[in-house]
């Protein structure tokens, strides 16, 4: 029933808000993200005091038929991996709402629906456990952004969102492909149509199809997954798109919505073609990593800000990617995948602080050109320090919340390969140079121009960075409520996949 | 007592967050009393600690942090004698350097700003020796590389700092690289990254040479980072931008320490990885030495500190390479009271100078400055290791034995020694003998520093007399190697040199031939540079060829930046403009051109009411079909 809520919760605020006009818009929908946060923390707290409960259980679970001539249920659940990806959400919408308070729309209400109705489909995105619904919810949730960035994007914005959604809907056909592969080595059951169950599909990948179907199917998915996060080579509408859109899309797209592709590799990928993912681990893993280095290395050479943070965005996807699928279905050990969930957390809280600071900066001065700007720390110390505080759960110095994920990730990584673990690994070092560079050339040295006038932040401007500050050292200092909560159910998902390939 | 040994790191953290929120709110008195007051306060439970421990072992678990799968990572503390004594000299040196910083720092208009991130130093060099596993060590580790970053370029108006700011943070972060994937190394094969796990751990497994050796590389590269090691040592000379109490807290007695500290801790692996330590010993004597010589020619007053600086770690490193983990330890101790009076007779004496800093440019300055010049002759004995001081018991330690393991080790250790002598003593009488080479307006300016600035001096200069007793190189009474033995629980024989049958005369000897080479260093320097006035080169012109090179430090800079840097920036903008733009990009446009015009075809085929959308669905649904024909 709270998952059902999660879901409608953003629906209905969606559909009224439709029905309002005015700057009154963004009021409503914050109030209404703050509730859905305030009904994943119960969901969280719930889950966190009795996590064997069975009635809790049920009580996180809806399944419903849906339709039933081709055995497609609305099913819904919730375990501490939706947990962690819902909980997100939850929490960065608000604030993405909160960072365009001072920002005049046209049409607030649209906008703001738009916003309210991507939340619905994300929520759903994570908390599905049909495969039909998951799909559903995929392509539900590039409507409202596709129309977000065409409505209220920057220069160029018609033929960069129409590279984008291309690209991500051709992506997502070859996972309905691989979907429908796997329905339909699913058993009849007494309904007399296959199932498209997750269980089901599990089983139904696990065990029934050949090595070469496997593997089709595998690759069907990681198309779409590897499409949405980006990893090397399907990256490029990423920094064009990201740059284009609105600052808020922006959030979205790179705070949330890239990690529908991570979590479908964890939820959708792993368990559904283990075997497949041993085989072909070789060539994920190693565009994974290739992306971590080939985006990091873009990152130092990038002019606008804003598109350094897209490529710096590609880079640490790429190691959350590298160490979900250089998950052992031999080992089974969980370093990885609870890297992977906490990175991306840590990463959707950074990400969205990153472009917001781009915005902040942009607003105040007038440009995002790395070359122009200078000096800002000697008109806004505070300023100075809130970014720092941002940049440092970027380049994860420890006690901020990067380092947790990327230790474990590239821990994860190491036991795959030390040499993959290696050269994932200079993004410690690469991270650094292009960060701190950018850093200096924008805040330290002398003002010009361009920032002498650079205005004091406003109370919303700090209202958003103290909350990402905020969070930066909390998982950072003390991650334990995270890890905890996705803890039994990383390994009961670790255990299943070790013990489907035993022979 | 040690039960509350968390109040040693918390009480700088305090300090931090209130001075550090506070910020320009809070008056300056307030800041100073927050600032030191913390660190002696945390002085003051360490003294506790130390006294009751005894030499025993006790964690203290504070909370827990990362517990995933065989990770057991606690916020806990070891504290054992190791650890302790860093502690002491951390916090003890710590109060010293910040109480220094209250007359250096008064007219900042940073003042707030910066005993923040003084007092943040401190709190993560704490978690850095403290903490019970490798992780914690590594917080404390890039930690501590931040607050560096922050106080290098504390000035963070000059391009030049921040660069020298930015460039610390990069390098270290090479090293670090490498010490996380050794961590790695360590949690795969023993399963756990506590000391005390993984330590019982690989005693058991004493003879897997090559992994210890691989592990042992790894960190030690890590070390070379932090403590300033060829290759990675070009960083630590352009860390002298920061203020001069920082120098001599982070950049010459605690930070740059930390790799010493590592080793130490890991002494397990290093006594059962012959190559590993072989490395170790050979890159610490190699820097030792080049450092050394580096320092000749510097005319800077920092500098050549900072480069004596890097070869006295060379030379804590060879002790460590040699199994001399009491000798490293005791080096880094002595090292810490006499390096850091040194620093802070140089903050002292460019304070006087009204921020000066080219040697060229002082001299003759005893008399202006009776209590800095007296303290800094002390100190610069200390250094050049002329017994009673500090620096002959722990030097001669190292290099005695350096002599059982390697004669060429030993002798190329006092070659090091000798020149460290020779340009510590150049530096001396340049900057306190002669004429005044300065302007009359710095002449005018001359002043002897206020009390809290002089009196540290004073303290510390007792500290460099007296702090080599703790180390009698004869078996009963060597203080500090009992003291510590504890913590070597594993792998150490404890057979070595200074065990009542081992002094014998030959180290008589070795002693006296060290001495000797001291003296005659220092006697060459005094003919040079008292009594001949010999002066450093104005400008390069005037240079031989092999003294201009070594004056540019051997264009290390710029080869660095030619073969790193720059080659990277180009790869960076041609792989932008050639590989993505051109290639990948075009190939994706490619492609979605041809769906476009073959979707088009069909749109004209269906009379134009299919999408793309429906395009790849047919698609689809022919390569499900295609699959179940299989």
């Amino acid at each position: 029933m709270i998952t059902a809520l999660l879901i409608g919760l953003p629906l209905v605020a969606a559909l009224l808000l439709l029905f309002t006009n005015g700057e009154g818009a963004k009021r409503i929908a914050f109030v209404a993200s703050l509730a859905e946060l305030g009904l994943a923390l119960f969901a969280f707290y719930l889950l966190r005091t009795s996590p064997h409960d069975e009635h809790l259980a049920s009580q996180m679970t809806m399944n419903v038929p849906w339709i039933t001539s081709i055995g497609v249920d609305f099913n819904i659940a919730m375990d501490g991996i939706s947990m962690v990806l819902v909980l997100l959400t939850a929490f960065l919408v608000p604030v993405i709402i909160l960072s365009g308070f001072e920002k005049k729309h046209d049409n607030p209400s649209l906008f703001h629906a738009l916003v309210m109705f991507m939340q619905m489909a994300l929520v759903g995105v994570f908390v599905a456990r049909d495969g039909f619904l998951f799909y559903v919810f995929w392509e539900l949730a590039l409507i409202p952004i596709y129309f977000i960035c065409l409505l209220w994007g920057g220069e160029n914005r018609g033929k960069i969102t129409f590279k984008f959604f291309v690209y991500t809907l051709a992506g997502s056909l070859f996972m309905l492909a691989a979907l429908i592969v796997l329905y339909l080595n699913t058993p009849v059951g007494m309904s007399g149509t296959h199932s498209f169950n997750i269980s089901e599909l599990y089983k139904a990948g696990q065990n029934v199809l050949s090595p070469t179907e496997q593997s089709l199917v595998f690759w069907g998915m990681f198309l779409a997954f590897a499409i949405k996060m980006p990893v090397f080579p399907f990256h490029t509408w990423q920094p064009d798109t990201y740059v284009t859109a609105p600052t808020q899309g922006t959030m979205l797209l790179s705070g949330i919505m890239l990690k529908m592709g991570t979590y479908g590799l964890i939820r959708w990928l792993l368990p559904m073609t283990p075997d497949a993912l041993e085989r072909w681990a070789p060539v994920v893993v190693a565009l994974s990593v290739i992306s971590v280095v080939y985006a990091s290395v873009l990152a130092l050479t990038q002019k606008d800000f804003k598109r350094l943070i897209a490529y710096s965005s590609i880079a640490h996807v790429g190691l959350i990617s590298a160490g979900i699928l250089a998950f052992s279905v031999k080992s089974g050990s969980t370093e990885g995948i609870t890297g992977a969930l906490i990175q991306m957390f840590a990463h959707g809280v950074n990400v969205v602080g990153l472009f917001f600071i781009a915005d902040v900066i942009l607003s105040k001065t007038g440009t995002r050109e790395i070359n122009e700007l200078g000096g800002i720390r000697n008109v806004s110390p505070q300023f100075a320090t809130l970014f720092l505080i941002v940049l440092l759960g970027s380049v994860a110095l420890p006690l901020t919340n990067g380092f947790v994920g990327e230790f474990l990730l590239i821990n994860g990584v190491y036991q795959y390969s030390i040499w993959a673990a290696a050269i994932a690994g200079l993004t410690v070092i690469l991270g650094a140079v292009y960060m701190l560079r950018s850093y200096q050339a924008v805040m330290l040295g002398e003002t010009n121009k361009v920032t002498a006038g650079f205005a004091a932040l406003t109370a919303n401007e700090k209202a958003v960075l103290f909350i990402v500050c905020a969070a930066v050292i909390a998982f950072g200092v003390y991650p334990k409520p995270l890890l905890d909560i996705m803890q039994n159910d990383v390994n009961a998902l670790a255990t299943m996949i070790t013990e489907s390939v035993k022979p | 007592m040690i039960q509350l040994a968390w109040l040693i790191p918390l009480l700088p953290l305090l300090g931090f967050l209130i001075i550090g929120l506070g910020g320009k709110k809070l008056s300056k008195v307030l800041v100073t009393a927050v600032g030191c007051g913390s660190i002696l306060l945390s002085f003051a439970v360490a003294v506790g600690v130390f006294l009751e421990l005894k030499g025993t072992n006790h964690t203290v678990d504070v909370f827990e942090w990362i517990n995933v799968a065989k990770l057991n990572l606690g916020f806990s503390f070891l504290i054992d004698p190791l650890s302790a004594l860093f502690v002491l000299i951390i916090t003890g040196i710590g109060f010293l350097i910040h109480v220094y910083s209250s007359g250096y720092m008064h007219e900042d208009e940073g003042y707030a700003r910066y005993f923040s991130y003084l007092n943040l130093f401190v709190f993560f060099m704490l978690l850095l020796v403290m903490g019970n596993n490798f992780v914690l060590m590594f917080v404390g580790w890039e930690g501590v590389g931040l607050c560096s970053y922050l106080l290098i370029g504390f000035w963070f108006r000059k391009t030049e700092y921040n660069n020298a700011a930015k460039k610390a943070f990069i390098v270290n972060r090479i090293g670090d690289l490498a010490f996380l994937i050794g961590i790695m190394m360590i949690y795969v094969n023993f399963g756990s990254l506590n000391y005390n796990e993984v330590f019982e751990q690989a005693h058991a497994n004493a003879a897997n040479e090559s992994l210890f050796n691989t592990i042992g590389i790894l960190l030690f590269i890590g070390a070379c980072g932090k403590s300033a090691q060829i290759p990675l040592y070009t960083w630590l000379p352009d860390a002298m931008a920061g203020p001069t109490p920082v120098s001599a807290l982070i950049h010459a007695a605690t930070m740059v320490t930390s790799g010493i500290y590592m080793i130490t801790r890991s002494s397990v692996f290093y006594v059962n990885a012959p190559l590993a330590s072989e490395v170790v010993a050979i890159t610490g004597l190699a820097t030792a030495l080049f450092a050394a010589t580096i320092g000749v020619f510097q005319t800077d007053i920092k500098k050549v500190l900072a480069y004596s600086t890097v070869s006295q770690l060379g030379l804590m490193f060879l002790g460590l390479g040699v199994g001399a983990f009491t000798g490293g330890v005791f080096h880094v101790m002595t090292h810490a009271f006499f390096k850091a009076l040194l620093f802070l007779c140089a903050g002292s004496v460019i304070h006087a100078m009204s921020g000066e800093q080219d040697i060229r440019r002082m001299g003759g300055l005893k008399k202006a400055l009776p209590i800095t010049h007296l303290t800094f002759l002390i100190g610069t004995l200390a250094i050049s290791g002329l017994p009673p001081f500090s620096g002959f018991f722990s030097k001669d330690e190292i290099l005695a034995h350096a002599y059982e393991q390697n004669k060429l080790y030993w002798l190329l250790g006092i070659f090091a020694s000798m020149l460290t002598a020779f340009y510590m003593f150049r530096l001396y009488f340049l900057t306190f003998h002669g004429k005044f080479r300065g302007t009359h307006e710095q002449e005018h300016h001359l002043h002897e520093s206020p009390k809290s600035m002089t009196v540290p001096l004073i303290i510390l200069a007792v500290l460099a007399v007296g702090g080599g007793f703790l180390g009698i190189p004869d078996g009963h009474n060597h203080w500090l190697h009992f003291f510590l033995k504890p913590s070597y629980a594993f792998g150490h024989s404890g057979t070595w040199i200074f065990d009542p049958h081992h002094f014998n005369a030959e180290e008589g000897k070795l002693m006296g031939f060290a001495v000797a080479g001291a003296l005659a260093a220092i006697y060459f320097a005094y003919m040079m540079y008292r009594k001949n006035n010999v002066l450093p080169d104005e400008s390069e012109a005037t240079m031989g060829k092999t003294q201009r090179v070594i004056f540019n430090k051997y264009y290390v800079d710029e080869i660095y930046d030619a073969v790193i840097r720059k080659p990277l920036d180009v790869i960076s903008d041609l792989a932008y403009r050639f590989m993505e733009i051109r290639f990948v990009d075009a190939i994706v446009n490619g492609i979605g051109n041809g769906a476009r015009w073959a979707g088009e075809g069909i749109r004209q085929l269906q009379s134009g009411s299919l999408g793309f959308y429906v395009f790849m669905m047919s698609i689809a649904a022919i390569v499900i079909l295609f699959i179940q024909m299989f």
